[in-house]
């Protein structure tokens, strides 16, 4: 529990400095309304709640941020096309598809890559090569593409979640697959397991710190794909969408209360692969 | 049998051969239509020797090479190509991957040498996929506006050189670089300023840490509203981006000299900026190159993310996402051949960087980087 207390202090720093800069930055536009209204001598404390309560503010308080998510998921209806909690649900299930698409493309790229020879020498520098490519740039355009063949809905964002998420298992798995040393190599070959057994019984359990790691990794950017996938489609609902449309509108209490859900999202996503870690670990009898 | 050829490899020996002998059967009709297409199938007919006497491997390069030709030769403009094409499409595709597997088997076992005849390998991976998707999209007739073949993209890449180059200074150089400088320098910075309390050094990791796995591109919208629509808006975000990954990672990195290394700087009575100029940084290099290298492809993602939340009526991002508009799908893949070549290009100008720097590593001496 040492580490609580410098975490808070970070962070309680961060947020003074968050409410300070909001004052700063929405200055000149509360300066204007209250010329407008004729109020000349204004207190400072005055003017500085002026500043967290605008509407449309240059840059929301931290406070208006939390009570719009409060607003746009508990108190509204989940079938309501403004709840937050709608949005994030869709994101989510693309997450989890592509996720899902990724981690398995993955795990067999990385068996493939193992046991043959020539698909590593073939596979492995365009796999490096693949994530030089900017996807997430043009995921958009994928996803329009995509649409235009009759693929629509979640499958393409899942895709691109996929495409960004199956990366850093093949490394890792690939990696996990071949910490087995010779030794215990060797010891398989005397017990006289075939390949079948060696995989399931030495490399597969070897290789599981390897993929968890890479699937803690894999979660976070399938949620950036999906975000960033959503910005094309404006009808299709998603936390992409709602930072599109705010930023149309203006709305930057809806950006950020958008990205604290994204957020909020990574968060528990990578907590729960996390947790799913340490049981696994436990079951497989490792020491804490 | 001949006893050099694992299973897999005589599966695909006969499938190759198979399958020429089925297109040449199935070509018979339309013989003189084809010439090298038919001389194709019968050469890979003819391939089914191989089972009584010996074949170089280099014979079914050779012949993977000569039914690519032969494919994109006769492919027949402006409608689908006869059934039997996808035979040999598919011949060649098994005769390839026959042709991989006897060299890495050749170079595993030492005939080969693995220097320069290596690089043969992916080299010929990535032509198959040109050319399965050359002939996918043009044999199979699918419209351009989908999937272009990348004849046409390499023709509006030729064509459109002046606005690919105007596109490529607006996202690249005046976005993507200021941002990446701008943002891996304030986190070196930031990580050398907490370094040097252990308080900080542990409120600082965790949120570090959790900001990178962060979907930080998402602050896009909220850049281009206080620093306009221009690159500076751009190069805003790119510095979010690559902030983070350069903290979490130099701070790591200046934990990685060792103890004994550490005690040695005591025993000279170096200064705290003499033990990190001379010790802790270099041996941090490792680390802050691994963030050099993660940044340099978050970087192009940012500044191109950025251009699709307003832009001037120039840049990579505003030329795709018009591009997408106008239906002009080649334009499209032409930008993002420019964009994957220089972020690739990004990428290995900071790994070379990388090895001649950090000379001194084992993951460096070992020769792979």
């Amino acid at each position: 529990m040492t580490r609580i207390l410098p975490v808070l202090t970070i962070l309680l720093a961060i947020l003074l400095f968050w409410y300070a800069m909001a004052v700063h930055m929405n200055a000149p536009w509360q300066t204007t309304l209250n010329t407008r209204a004729d109020l000349t001598e204004v207190p400072f404390t005055t003017f500085a709640q002026q500043t967290w309560a605008q509407d449309k503010p240059v840059l929301p308080a931290p406070h208006q941020v939390i009570t719009e998510i409060w607003n746009a998921t508990v108190a509204l209806e989940l079938s309501s096309k403004r709840s937050l909690a709608y949005h994030g649900w869709i994101t989510l299930s693309a997450t989890l598809l592509g996720f899902a698409f990724g981690t398995a493309l993955g795990v067999l790229l990385a068996v493939a890559i193992i046991h043959n020879d020539a698909s590593d020498r073939s596979l492995m520098p365009w796999i490096i090569a693949s994530q030089t490519i900017p996807i997430l740039a043009v995921a958009p355009m994928v996803v329009v593409g995509l649409g235009a063949v009759g693929l629509t809905g979640l499958v393409p964002k899942a895709l691109i979640s996929m495409y960004l998420s199956f990366f850093p298992v093949v490394v890792g798995m690939v990696k996990g697959l071949r910490s087995p040393e010779n030794i215990q190599l060797d010891l398989m070959r005397t017990y006289d397991a075939s390949p079948w057994q060696v995989f399931w019984k030495l490399r597969w359990p070897a290789a599981m710190p390897f993929l968890f790691a890479s699937m803690k990794v894999g979660i976070a950017i399938s949620l950036i794909g999906a975000v960033v996938a959503e910005l094309s489609n404006a009808s299709g609902g998603g936390l992409g969408v709602r930072l599109l449309t705010g930023s149309y509108n203006g709305q930057t209490v809806q950006i950020w209360a958008a990205l604290f859900i994204a957020a909020g999202l990574a968060a528990i996503l990578v907590a729960l692969v996390g947790s799913a870690e340490r049981l696994v670990n436990r079951r497989m009898g490792a020491r804490a | 049998m001949r006893s050099d050829l694992s299973s897999l490899q005589l599966y695909l020996a006969l499938v190759a051969a198979g399958t020429g002998l089925a297109g040449l059967l199935a070509g018979l009709p339309t013989l003189g239509a084809a010439p090298l297409l038919t001389a194709f199938y019968a050469l890979a007919t003819l391939s089914l020797a191989r089972l009584v006497m010996p074949w170089s491997l280099w014979l079914d390069l050779l012949l993977a090479l000569l039914g690519a030709v032969a494919l994109i030769a006769s492919l027949p403009p402006g409608a689908a190509m006869p059934l039997h094409h996808w035979l040999a499409l598919f011949s060649a595709w098994a005769l390839a991957w026959l042709f991989v597997e006897r060299l890495s088997a050749a170079i595993r076992r030492g005939r080969l040498p693995e220097t320069g005849i290596g690089l043969i390998i992916p080299v010929l991976f990535g032509l198959a996929l040109l050319v399965i998707w050359e002939v996918v999209t043009r044999g199979a007739n699918v419209p351009p506006v989908l999937l272009p073949p990348p004849s046409a993209i390499w023709a509006r890449l030729t064509a459109e050189v002046p606005l690919l180059w105007a596109d490529f200074v607006q996202t690249f150089i005046k976005s993507v670089i200021p941002g990446y400088i701008i943002g891996c320098l304030a986190g070196l910075a930031v990580a050398i300023a907490v370094d040097r309390s252990p308080f900080l050094k542990a409120g600082v990791m965790p949120i570090g840490n959790f900001m990178s796995a962060l979907p930080i591109i998402g602050i896009a919208p909220i850049m281009v509203m206080w620093f306009g629509f221009d690159w500076q808006s751009k190069a805003a975000v790119v510095v979010a981006m690559t902030f983070f990954p350069m903290l979490v990672n130099t701070v790591a990195g200046l934990n990685a000299a060792s103890a004994i290394e550490r005690d040695l700087m005591t025993t000279y009575a170096a200064s705290y900026w003499q033990t990190l100029m001379k010790l802790r940084l270099p041996a941090a290099g490792p680390f802050i190159f691994n963030a050099l290298k993660i940044n340099s492809t978050l970087a192009l993602i940012g500044a191109i993310v950025a251009e699709f939340f307003g832009t001037p009526v120039v840049g990579m991002g505003f030329r795709i996402s018009t591009g997408v508009g106008r239906l002009a799908i080649d334009l499209v893949w032409a930008e993002i051949a420019v964009a994957a070549v220089a972020g690739s290009a990004f990428y290995a100008g900071v790994a070379l960087v990388e090895r001649a720097v950090t000379f001194w590593h084992p993951s460096v001496r070992g020769g792979r980087a």
